[in-house]
């Protein structure tokens, strides 16, 4: 589904990614994982352009992304998104929040909006919560309102951006939770995260990024257990 | 102390319609100066460095002379260029809302930078054109950010627009100084429209706080 080939990006002079070659298919979860600075979220926001790459190119289902031109915000439109630290908008209710895209931007009415809305709500169990606002929320609330959010667009493509980095800790858990529903429900999504268990549990494929190199490329069960390069041994050493 | 309040009484009615002259032409002016403080904050922050350069222009030029040159400028000069014979209304709204575009945009330009950057790239992300994600979701976050930096700018409009009396706009000022010199007393006339500024400044500044009040309820 998304080809990505000889993917470099350069801010200024710090060359963040050097070369990065893979593929995720249709329905797989990929999870990015690597020491901060290694360049996977430089990576996942590649992905959907927020990042323009230097060189190389990124394409979905056969169409170049990375092409002079392509619709960016069209490409984005597939594309769901969830970050480190939610970003919902915050004058915005819970309901205006996941409503907001698809009635401005797909042209969709607000019938059709909020019923799809409200779907979303039950499904990471928010219902009460549609005529709140992101203040009134805890995180792992806002970052389950922020998964809906994305999932209102109907994306093909799911990619999470260290997505509990920013929780309290026994609010991980309901998020985690939530995506691990959306991978069983056939989502295609890549994920950068610390949450190696996580990882271990739900990823088809862990990808491991150190220095802007794609060092390992392997099934959780392959890369926790037996890793091949001494970088990500070392890391795991760290971490687990 | 020479005071007598009572010998402006027969005026009142006349200081008074003053009120509405220069509500009138200060209104259009905080809106015609706000649309383009905003069209020029969008300037500033546009990756086109040709517009950069002209909102910077623009308020440098604005910024940098003095509000009554500038009225003088459009009153006096543009009919000794053009022939066309402007009248002190037009004048006093082009050049009043000019030069408040100059401080607005600073202040909205501020308010836009200030808005996390998580939240463009939050609408990036769901594929919403530039156009509207400024529209419903940076303005509106900006906007009350800067709230009273913007009542600030409005109640200083409100009280230079005074100087609209020196090119005989009949304004609450100029309508002081026209009873002074009827009756030979200026104290009386020059306090009484003194107060009547001070309360429209107060009105303006309850207005703030009122919408104030209301945006913070949204979160």
């Amino acid at each position: 589904m998304i080809k990505v080939e000889n993917l470099y990006k350069q801010f200024g002079d710090n060359e963040v990614l050097k070369g990065i070659s893979t593929n995720i298919n249709s329905g797989e979860v990929v999870s990015i994982i690597g020491p901060s600075g290694s360049g996977k979220s430089t990576f996942l926001r590649c992905i959907n352009l927020l990042e323009v790459p230097t060189k190389g190119t990124i394409s979905i289902d056969g169409q170049s992304i990375t092409d002079k031109n392509t619709n960016i915000l069209k490409v984005r439109q597939q594309i769901g998104m969830v970050f480190q630290h939610f970003n919902l908008f915050p004058h915005l209710n819970v309901l205006d929040n996941l409503t907001y895209a698809p009635i401005k931007v797909k042209g969709e009415s607000r019938q059709v909006a909020e019923d799809k809305a409200r779907k979303l709500l039950a499904k990471v169990g928010l219902t009460e919560k549609e005529k709140a606002f992101p203040s009134n929320l805890s995180g792992g609330q806002k970052q389950r309102v922020a998964i809906a959010r994305a999932l209102a667009m109907e994306p093909n493509l799911m990619l999470f951006d260290e997505p509990t980095s920013a929780l309290d800790p026994e609010m991980v858990k309901e998020v985690l939770n939530v995506m691990k529903d959306l991978a069983k429900s056939g989502m295609t999504m890549a994920i950068v995260t610390h949450e190696m268990g996580f990882a271990r549990e739900v990823a088809d494929r862990v990808l491991f990024l150190d220095g802007g190199v794609l060092l390992e490329d392997a099934s959780p069960a392959e890369f926790f257990s037996n890793p091949k390069t001494a970088r990500a041994k070392d890391f795991l050493e760290k971490v687990l | 102390m020479n005071l007598d309040f009572n010998q402006i009484v027969p005026y009142i009615p006349f200081i008074l319609e003053g009120i509405w002259v220069t509500l009138q032409f200060v209104i259009i002016s905080i809106i015609f100066g706000f649309i383009l403080g905003t069209l020029l904050a969008l300037c500033k922050i546009s990756k086109i460095k040709a517009l950069n350069w002209f909102g910077d222009a623009y308020t440098s030029i604005f910024r940098g002379t003095p509000l009554i040159l500038q009225l003088m400028i459009i009153y006096f000069a543009i009919p000794q260029l053009t022939g066309y014979d402007i009248s002190p209304f037009l004048s006093a709204i082009l050049a009043f809302g000019l030069n408040s575009s100059a401080y607005v945009s600073e202040i909205i330009r501020a308010g836009i930078q200030a808005v996390d950057k998580g939240q463009t790239e939050a609408a990036q992300a769901l594929g919403v054109p530039y156009r509207l994600m400024m529209k419903d979701i940076i303005l509106p976050q900006a906007l009350k950010n800067i709230l009273p930096a913007l009542m600030n700018e409005f109640i200083t409009l409100t009280k230079e627009s005074a100087i609209v009396s020196t090119i005989g706009y009949l304004d609450l000022m100029r309508r002081a100084q026209v009873v002074g010199a009827d009756i030979y007393r200026n104290f009386e006339p020059l306090i009484f429209v003194g107060v009547i500024y001070w309360l429209l400044v107060m009105v303006l500044t309850i207005i703030g706080k009122v919408v104030e009040r209301r945006l913070k309820y949204s979160d």
